[in-house]
Order: C-alpha cells, then sequence, then structure tokens
C-alpha cells in the first residue's frame, strides 16, 4: 500500500435512522499509520458514521470505501477490526476462549490469541469468565478480539470510556504504535480532552462534521487553547453563520 | 459456507452450554424426569405409556430446543456478538449450521438417555427398532432449533422470545394428534394440522413405534416419508432464518 493513499474515504454520506437524519453529508478520508480521532458529543452521529465504516450500516446516499473497496465488501471482511461500544463478546466464556472462538473464525494462528490477550493486559485474567470482569475489562475483551490477525483498518468505538487513566494512557500509546506499524486507526470518543492524542480529528455534532485537520491546526484556525474551546467556537461560528 | 468456521460456532456453543451446568442438567435429566412422571401416571392402567411415550420423545426436543435457540440467538442478536460475526468472514449458513449442528448433538445426546430408560427401566413396548426414536428426535431437535432462530428475529427482548412458545408452540401441540386423532378433528384444523411441521414430527415418532417394514433400516417407509417433511420444514425454517440475519441493519 502507497503512504498516503487514503484508507477509509467517505464521501457525501447520508444515514437516515427512522425520523431522525444521523449522518447529513459528511466527507473525509482518514491516512495508513495514522490515528484519527472521532470526537462529538453524545447522540452525534459517531457510531453511525463508524458502523457505516465497517459496513453494517444501510445508508441513504453517498459513497463509504475502505482500502479502495466498497465498505463491508467480502474481501474486508478480515482486514478490518471493530469494537462496538457495549463490548461484544460472550458474557459466558472466559477471555481465552473468547480470542480463541474469534481466531478460528478469522483464521489466524492461535499464537494471536496470547498476542491479543497481552496487548490488553489481560493475561493475568484470560481464565476469567468475561461476566465476572469489570466493565473496563470486558471492553478489552472486545478490543483483544478486534486486533486478532493484525487488520489494516481499526474502527475503535469508544474504546477508552470508563477506563482507568494508566491503561487509557497506555492504550493510546498502543494506537500510535499500530499506525506506525502501519495500520489506520479511527477511534471516537466524547471526551474531548483524548483529543489531543490523535494525529488528525474529526469533530463532529448533529450528524455534520465541524471540523477534519490535525489539533495544531484547528487550534490555529480557531484561535483556542484546547479542543474543548476550539469545539465552542466553531459551534458559536456556525450559529452565527446560521 | 465455510467448515472452519461452522465448526468454530458449534464448539463455542457447546462450551457455553458446558458451562451453563444448571442448563445442561435440565436439558439431560428434565426429558428422563417427564417420562418417568408419565409411566408412574399410567401404572397399572394398561397400555398409556406405550401410547404416549413416543409423542413425548417427539415433543420435547422440539420444544425445547426452539425455546434454548431462540433465546440464546437472541441475546447474540442484542448483545452485538452477531454483528461482530456477520462484520468477520462469517457466512449465514454458517451461523445457522453451527447452531443446528450443536443443538442436534445436544439433541441426539438427550434423546439417547431418554430412549435408554424408556426401554430398559419402563418397559416402552415399540415396533420399530429403538434407535430409530432418537434418528426421528434429532431431527424434530433440529427443527426446533430452525424455527427458534427464525422467530428471534422477530422478538426484541427475552420476555418476548419465551412468549413464541404459547403462540407457536402450544397450538401445534393441540394439533399434532396427540389430544384427539387428526382425522377426527373439525375439516378445517385437519387442514391446519396437516401444514404444521410438529404433526409429522408427532407421527414419525408413532409410526416407529407402531409398525414395522422392509423399507431401509427395518423401519416402514412411512417413517422415512415423515422424517423427511419434518426436515424439509427444518430446512425451510433454517433458509427462513437467513433471510433474517441481516448484515447491513439500520
Amino acid at each position: 500500500m502507497m503512504k498516503n493513499e487514503a484508507v477509509v474515504e467517505v464521501q457525501d454520506l447520508v444515514v437516515q435512522r427512522g425520523l431522525v437524519q444521523a449522518i447529513r453529508g459528511i466527507s473525509f478520508s482518514t491516512a495508513p499509520g495514522e490515528v484519527t480521532g472521532l470526537l462529538g458529543p453524545s447522540g452525534c452521529g459517531k457510531s453511525t458514521l463508524m458502523r457505516a465504516v465497517v459496513g453494517v450500516q444501510i445508508i441513504r446516499s453517498g459513497t463509504v470505501s475502505v482500502l479502495g473497496l466498497p465498505a463491508g465488501d467480502k474481501r474486508l471482511r478480515d482486514r478490518v477490526g471493530y469494537v462496538t461500544q457495549a463490548p461484544s463478546v460472550y458474557d459466558d466464556l472466559t477471555v481465552a476462549e473468547n480470542l480463541r472462538f474469534f481466531a478460528r473464525v478469522l483464521g489466524v494462528r492461535g499464537d494471536e490469541v496470547r498476542r491479543c490477550i497481552d496487548a490488553v493486559d489481560l493475561g493475568s485474567r484470560e481464565n476469567h469468565v468475561v461476566s465476572r470482569l469489570s466493565g473496563g475489562q470486558r471492553s478489552r475483551v472486545s478490543l483483544a478480539v478486534a486486533l486478532l490477525g493484525n487488520p489494516d483498518v481499526l474502527v475503535l468505538d469508544e474504546p477508552t470510556v470508563g477506563l482507568d487513566p494508566v491503561l487509557r494512557r497506555d492504550l493510546w500509546a498502543m494506537f500510535h504504535e499500530l499506525a506506525d506499524q502501519g495500520t489506520a486507526v479511527l477511534v471516537s470518543s466524547h471526551v474531548m480532552d483524548e483529543a489531543e492524542r490523535c494525529d488528525r480529528l474529526l469533530l463532529m455534532r448533529d450528524g455534520a462534521l465541524l471540523a477534519a485537520e490535525t489539533p495544531p491546526a484547528l487550534l490555529e484556525r480557531t484561535d483556542t487553547s484546547d479542543v474543548e474551546d476550539a469545539f465552542l467556537a466553531l459551534v458559536e461560528t456556525e450559529g452565527v453563520a446560521a | 459456507m465455510n467448515p472452519r468456521i461452522t465448526f468454530a460456532i458449534a464448539g463455542r456453543v457447546l462450551i457455553q452450554l458446558r458451562r451453563d451446568h444448571r442448563t445442561l442438567a435440565m436439558l439431560l435429566v428434565l426429558p428422563c424426569a417427564i417420562l418417568t412422571l408419565l409411566w408412574w401416571m399410567f401404572d397399572g392402567q394398561g397400555g398409556g405409556f406405550s401410547d404416549l411415550g413416543p409423542p413425548l420423545l417427539a415433543l420435547i426436543p422440539f420444544v425445547v430446543m426452539f425455546l434454548v435457540t431462540s433465546v440464546t440467538t437472541l441475546r447474540e442478536r442484542s448483545s452485538g456478538t452477531l454483528e461482530r460475526l456477520l462484520a468477520m468472514p462469517t457466512g449465514r449458513g454458517d451461523f445457522l449450521a453451527g447452531y443446528a449442528l450443536a443443538f442436534g448433538l445436544v439433541a441426539a445426546v438427550q434423546s439417547t438417555l431418554a430412549v435408554l430408560l424408556s426401554f430398559l427401566v419402563l418397559d416402552l413396548d415399540v415396533t420399530g427398532p429403538p434407535w430409530m426414536l432418537v434418528v426421528v428426535a434429532v431431527a424434530d431437535a433440529v427443527l426446533g432449533t430452525a424455527l427458534g432462530l427464525f422467530v428471534s428475529a422477530f422478538a426484541r427482548t427475552e420476555f418476548q422470545a419465551v412468549q413464541f412458545m404459547p403462540a407457536l408452540v402450544i397450538p401445534q401441540i393441540l394439533l399434532c394428534g396427540l389430544f384427539l386423532p387428526r382425522e377426527l378433528m373439525p375439516p378445517a384444523l385437519e387442514l391446519i394440522s396437516d401444514v404444521l411441521p410438529l404433526s409429522y414430527a408427532v407421527d414419525a415418532m408413532t409410526a416407529v413405534s407402531e409398525t414395522s417394514g422392509a423399507a431401509l433400516g427395518g423401519v416402514s417407509g412411512e417413517v422415512w416419508y415423515d422424517l423427511a417433511i419434518v426436515l424439509g420444514f427444518a430446512f425451510a425454517g433454517l433458509a427462513l432464518g437467513a433471510v433474517t440475519l441481516r448484515r447491513r441493519t439500520a
């Protein structure tokens, strides 16, 4: 894959969910080797956008392509790792059993299980049944499953919510490590202070993008010192324009 | 379809069951307990147990697998694991076949125990070969699994899923010929019972117990005919179930 070739390319995406237009015409692209942060308040459409990227969301119009293929294409199914907001693993299996099961489904080597459990720091819990784990540990099991087989694209829906700050720091370090190895990482968060940890930001509000740029460029353009203020500044200018 | 994934899913469902000791115990012990209760009820009355035992051997795996499958698949749908599996290289056929395989296997163990008990302890009297009762029971279990998979798409909660039992299963039990021979029912109901899968499941079991023949396996052709219909319904149920497994949702 060529450097700087877009990994995720979204054009004029519109998604209708019931009576609500959840995504109102969004375009952006992400590059390999970058951690892209999708930030915005709860309910702004982040999860819907991520579902569209993975190809499990029915869309009204626009195009979503991943690695040059339409999102959800058969050839992408073992190249895109996806973590939903609620941990989607089996509560009644142990950590290792969950990982072994998904490894078999993906057809990846058995030693991947060990590597992915260690990557989310659950080595000491591998034989614990998931339902007995804490919320944060559960979401790490879900994250470990997404890491199986080193996918080219990682789509992570709020993977760090409710985690202890040390672990959050470690996970962000891991996202950057993965990006350095060429993985394109798309992470969502509703916590604005996580923005500074991203290479590129997508600020979202009410189904639309407010900004798509690097954190320093965003701060400079809005003449602010943190992303929270930048977000407010952008909302206010939008309000004036309307 | 991919055998690796199908077996992975079947294996995983079995591990989940093994972990749930209470469910496992109920799956294996309850059918035996119910048959014993039936036998006891008819103790000293003559034939009753040999008439009602075989239909019950058909009913139990069907009802139990219907319930177990509709709840487990609903859980897969609501926990997001189904979405995750379908976003992976899993085909819908792999998912369905994995479940059918796992529960078919459980049904085989369940019915073998029930049949052994019926013959060795409860003196069940049947004309056809006893192993055929197990074969028919497994087919009935797969039928229950197939219908359970299908209806789980129409339930949003486990409460709703369980209500499909009185809605879809009890009418079939009433009309399957257990309470009143089907040919004695009002014509409209007889027609309805003719298109309900459980009628054939019970007919197949009754045919094993009351007839013998020179057809394949020493059972009458009637058994194979009813069995084919049961499997046809099971296959149709799985196909309908496949339609409800959507990779893309709103």
